[in-house]
């Protein structure tokens, strides 16, 4: 029996870039809130002089434990989706703070096209453009809408950056100036220019110097020590929760974290949200926290997950497309171009998690697709993120994987390689999509997520031009080797190391037909409850997400406080 | 103890004939040096003056000592395999002078080897590659069966002889037979085996010093690599190249 404890009047479920934004923003207002954490507690010092490769880029230190929880996968319906058991394709956060200490800090906005991306593509192209069962579907809301709670998150986090003509409009500038220009940057630049392009330095949330926000918070300058992806900042040099909103609102009072609490479960009664139960790791008891609001803010998975384990909203199915919860799971398209130089060599050990130079021509519609067999596409970045000498061992195609052959090859082009990549976009497809998995269970002895994912003929396609762009590029830079980078030649691999910007399943929509949340992210069915993350983006765009994330948190956050005032359904339903 | 008998799998008169030590060239003094602070060299001193009196030795001594492979037989194995993935060369020192065997034996003996923070629940089925690895066996029960299969190999190909005392194209041949997955292995694939003992050498080869491989951070300085610096801003747009004498977690902590 859970043991009842006082409510409150906000309750947050995972405490990283979500939950701290919308627990700043309403703490500010007043509102007490209370956070929930899976994970341990944390601060920014943990993270001094911790430049451990193997503890953090390659054990994974600061990312989910999966002795205790992980996600089943397959690839099709007709196969048996199977635990995984270690992490590779995607990086799973843990702790206060979440993926919001790990993550490398680059913070490009999505463009107009993204959201209304059903409207725009049948403007251009006409029925008949995409395959039926890529079911792309508007957001619900407008560029112009989320415009200015994007602008809010980048004064927040004191984004380093600057614009051109292909950047997404802004209604301010970067709070901070771009970040500095490494020579391997500059030459991606030049040949980018030389081809037509249009490069920019990549906006980025290791800041270019000090810099205090609008919440009295300071963030410092970056001193490209390049340990940033996988990492927590040893100078607060990274905007992340822990520095920056989780602060913001332990100071006004009316925060409160509990760590090692595991949501198991949203109470709810006659489609009205009571609390949360969760299992406090400490003492292995289970607890009901009541509340008038509840804001579910985990990842991606989780926040899936736990509307599916709570039964709240219809599980989506792929044969009937009846349903909404678990649907337009989607990830990201990788590849691009490795280049060979054998007269340079780069300080590559040097750098920073967004440290880059980037095009975005060949990103969203901002190309004509009339020829092309695919819509949509992503940024084309060079970034210097550092190399790590475990991880990085660079060699032509065809070298021997191990050896003396190896070894040479490795050692020689350890600072003499350099890659582009495109991040594509990844749209819905009506078979990809999040549920719970009839076999495979948790520590709790919860149902896993299972994730049915696989790459499509859109998706590669889309790849494969990417590919081809980037090593237009690479051999402009004039590298000796020039080699395309593909992870979406066949089916969906869960092994190698992708990207972990991971989609979908609460989805976003103007209706409660076709989505699981509004625009503020209150979900149709269950007013006073809130789910806010990537898990309601309806497609995932060709940048990252976590400006997006962000951005929407903010809207959430305003739409909550809104609701406390006058508790009713904050969008009509398109219905 | 005879002088073929020495725990690195290599004996020092084989590592003499095969390495780049004894005629010094670029590796030079200091890894000749940490050779000689090292287990088959004092070993060596300890024969030669008749006791086991390390007090002469670096306290690093006592970290080359096995804390998971019970059997001297396995842990030569697996020296001589982990030196054939990362050879001695002109570049610079290979895994056995890297300590990479008595790092991957001390990897195995945490929860690293007890695949402590995977999930390892059942049922385990073979599922498709894209599913990633549903092996049953943790990392301490893979690496005692492969290194064992190793040596069975050896044996039953070349007349009865030990893995460790085969030659180096003999010993590549196996190797290779586990890369492509010819050899029968139960649990995991031989390929799948390969691959670990591949990438666990590479982790000793160049991960910090602290869990005992990448000796002296003499991996590190074959790339060049200078450690977790703290501070890159007036390099960052340098274009020519700074070659940095590396630091290490000890040089942070300490």
């Amino acid at each position: 029996m859970a043991i009842e404890l006082p409510k409150k009047q906000a309750v947050v479920v995972g405490v990283g870039w979500a939950g701290g934004i919308i627990a700043s923003e309403l703490t500010k207002a007043g509102i007490e809130v209370i956070g929930l954490e899976r994970g341990g507690e944390r601060t920014p010092d943990d993270f001094i002089m911790q430049k451990d490769e193997l503890r953090y880029a390659l054990d994974h230190e600061l990312m989910q434990d999966l002795s205790r929880e992980t996600q089943t996968i397959r690839n099709t319906t007709d196969m048996t989706a199977l635990p995984m058991r270690q992490l590779g394709s995607y990086l799973l956060g843990t702790d206060v703070g979440g993926a919001g200490i790990h993550w490398n800090g680059q913070a490009p906005r999505f463009f107009p096209y993204d959201f209304q991306i059903q409207t725009m593509t049948l403007e251009q192209y006409g029925e008949g453009k995409v395959d039926e069962d890529i079911t792309i579907q508007d957001w619900g809301i407008t560029y112009e809408e989320i415009e200015p709670y994007y602008t809010k998150w980048e004064k927040m986090a004191g984004i380093s950056g600057e614009q051109n003509e292909m950047t997404p409009e802004m209604s301010e500038e970067y709070p901070t100036p771009p970040m500095k220009e490494s020579p391997a940057i500059r030459l991606f630049k030049e040949a980018s220019s030389e081809l037509g392009l249009h490069p920019h330095q990549r906006p980025s949330a290791n800041l270019s110097e000090n810099y205090t926000n609008p919440d009295g918070q300071t963030i410092y300058q970056c001193q490209y020590c390049s340990f940033c992806e996988r990492f927590g900042c040893d100078y607060q040099a990274k905007s992340d929760p822990l520095i920056t909103v989780i602060p913001t609102a332990l100071k006004t009072g009316n925060f409160e974290i509990k760590t090692h609490a595991n949501v198991r479960e949203i109470g709810h009664e006659d489609g009205v949200a009571t609390g949360v139960y969760y299992i406090d790791g400490t003492d292995d008891q289970e607890y009901f926290q009541p509340a008038d609001i509840v804001i579910i803010t985990t990842y991606v998975m989780n926040n899936t997950r736990l509307l599916l384990q709570s039964g709240i909203g219809q599980p989506y199915d792929p044969e009937t497309e009846e349903g909404v919860v678990g649907k337009h799971y989607c990830y990201q398209i990788i590849s691009g171009a490795d280049g060979f130089f054998e007269d340079k060599k780069f300080n590559l050990y040097a750098g920073a998690g967004a440290l880059g130079g980037g095009v975005e021509d060949y990103n969203a519609d901002n190309f004509d697709h009339s020829d092309l067999d695919f819509i949509h596409g992503g940024v084309l970045g060079l970034h210097q993120t550092g190399n790590r000498p475990i991880d990085t061992n660079p060699v032509p195609e065809g070298t021997k994987s191990w050896g003396k052959e190896f070894k040479e090859a490795s050692t020689h082009y350890f600072y003499r390689q350099l890659h582009i990549q495109s991040q594509g976009a990844s749209l819905p497809y009506r078979y990809n999509y999040l549920d719970l998995d009839p076999t495979y269970t948790d520590e709790n002895g919860d149902p896993l997520l299972r994730v049915t994912y696989n790459f499509t003929d859109q998706d590669r396609n889309l790849a494969k031009y990417q590919a081809e762009r980037a090593m237009e590029i690479m051999e402009q830079m004039g590298a000796d080797i020039v080699e395309e980078v593909n992870h979406a030649t066949g089916d969906y691999d869960i092994v190698p190391y992708q990207t972990t910007h991971n989609t979908g399943g609460t989805i976003m929509g103007a209706s409660s037909e076709t989505s699981v949340v509004n625009n503020y992210s209150q979900v149709w069915d269950c007013e006073n409850l809130f789910v806010a993350g990537a898990s309601t983006f309806s497609h995932n765009g060709g940048n990252n997400p976590t400006p997006t994330v962000a951005a929407l948190a903010y809207r959430a956050a305003e739409g909550i406080l809104d609701y406390i005032d006058d508790p009713r359904q904050l969008v009509v339903d398109g219905n | 103890m005879s002088e073929e008998k020495k725990s690195e799998g290599l004996t020092r008169r084989e590592f003499i004939r095969n390495g780049s030590f004894a005629v010094g060239g670029l590796v030079g003094g200091t890894l000749l040096g940490s050779f000689l602070i090292n287990p088959s060299s004092s070993t060596q001193t300890a024969s030669e003056n008749g006791n086991g009196d390390h007090d002469h030795g670096s306290s690093d001594d006592y970290m080359r000592a096995r804390m998971f492979f019970k059997r001297q037989e396995d842990f030569r194995v697996l020296s001589a395999a982990v030196e054939r993935i990362f050879p001695e060369d002109e570049i610079g020192p290979g895994a056995v002078s890297l300590a990479v065997p008595y790092f991957i034996d001390r990897q195995l003996a945490g929860s690293w080897g007890f695949n402590a923070r995977e999930y390892m629940d059942g049922p385990f089925e073979d599922g498709a590659e894209t599913q990633g690895n549903q092996s049953a066996l943790n990392r301490r029960d893979a690496f005692l069966k492969g290194v064992r299969l190793i040596q069975n190999q050896a044996k039953a190909n070349f007349e009865g002889e030990a893995y460790y005392d085969l030659t180096d194209e003999q010993q590549d041949e196996i190797l290779e037979s586990f890369e492509s997955g010819d050899v029968e292995m139960r649990g995991m694939s031989s390929s799948q085996f390969f691959e670990l003992l591949r990438k666990a050498t590479l982790r000793g080869v160049y991960s910090d010093p602290v869990y005992g491989g990448n000796l002296n951070m003499d991996g590190w300085r074959m790339k060049q690599y200078p450690g977790g610096l703290m501070n890159n801003m007036d390099i960052i747009e340098d274009e020519e190249f700074h070659d940095i004498e590396p630091v290490s977690l000890h040089d942070h902590h300490t």
